[in-house]
């Protein structure tokens, strides 16, 4: 079991817009993970605020929840997203690293099911949430 | 009753190609991905150019699925402001010199967004186009396409709902 949660941190590691993002996995096991996305100028959607653009939670969600299917008992070999939807609660405060949680809460022997959530600095009202089913494929 | 000459074409050309530019180039995002627009009258399509920046799996190698994602995002609400400001620049009432010098109008806000994925991204130029479903004074619903190789197959598309920028006056 270590050894595969090793593998999904050097998996996701290795996405090259991942890194390209600056994104960083901090936690990962047991359909869950947890990755952060400091702040970058290169990010930002709204000029006027400096607020980072949609787009690039979307991708750190995506990211995020693809890592909890990995990372799932069930051992996945591999996984892409059918369908992600995001909710915008409230701009990203510009300067800040958002961090996103995201639990696979379900899995079929075809589909996970998976949960994001996503905060800045001011943990208790968070900036975004997602809700998505990923495919699972399995090793045989 | 005779009609007003109509305008010179360059200088048609001229005022719509400067005030889609300032507003794609006002947001760095859509740089950093490398995303450019077309016109042809008030059509817009968008390229997202293939770089390596943009793998998310590296063994197919296939496009990212938060790349597509933030690609259909920037393409509706482009398109989405571009439909907004269209009357605003076409009749005066906005100045694409402005623009043009950093004066832009604010963009709207997404309020949720929802892809659908396909088929995999492949390593190579992606195609986007966006309806706007219905535009009010506060909400918008944007459905946004994209393709690769065939405009008739989709890789994913995605619809998304947005808050329209309210007059500063109107928000007191």
């Amino acid at each position: 079991m270590a050894d595969k949660t090793q593998l999904a941190r050097q998996f996701i590691e290795a996405i090259p817009h991942s890194r390209a993002l600056g994104m960083e996995l901090t936690e990962i096991g047991d359909g869950r993970a947890v990755i952060v996305m400091p702040y970058d100028k290169k990010l930002i959607g709204d000029p006027d605020t400096g607020v980072i653009h949609g787009g690039a939670v979307s991708a750190l969600m995506d990211t995020c929840c693809g890592a909890a299917v990995m990372s799932h008992p069930s051992a996945p070999s591999s996984t892409a997203t059918i369908d992600l939807r995001i909710d915008y609660m409230r701009g990203a405060t510009p300067g800040q690293t958002i961090r996103t949680t995201a639990t696979c809460h379900h899995v079929t022997r075809n589909v996970a099911f998976v949960r994001a959530i996503a905060t800045d600095d001011e943990t208790e009202t968070p900036v975004a949430t997602a809700s998505g089913a990923f495919t699972v494929e399995i090793k045989r | 009753m005779s009609r007003p000459r109509p305008e010179p074409v360059q200088v048609i050309k001229q005022r719509r190609d400067a005030a889609l530019s300032a507003l794609v180039e006002s947001v760095p995002y859509i740089g950093f991905l490398g995303i450019t627009f077309e016109r042809r009258g008030d059509e817009v399509t968008s390229t997202m150019h293939f770089h390596d920046n943009l793998i998310g799996n590296p063994l197919l190698p296939a496009v990212h699925g938060g790349a597509t994602a933030a690609f259909l995002e920037v393409t509706a609400v482009i398109t989405l402001q571009w439909f907004h400001l269209w009357p605003q620049f076409e009749s005066g009432a906005l100045d694409v010199e402005a623009m043009t010098s950093g004066q832009m109008p604010r963009l709207p806000k997404t309020i949720d967004f929802t892809v659908d994925y396909l088929r995999s991204g492949l390593p190579r130029d992606s195609y986007a186009r966006a309806t706007v479903n219905r535009s009010g004074r506060r909400y918008a619903s944007v459905q946004v396409e994209a393709w690769q190789d065939h405009k008739d197959k989709l890789f994913a598309q995605a619809t998304g709902h947005f808050l329209m920028p309210q007059d500063r006056a109107s928000e007191s």
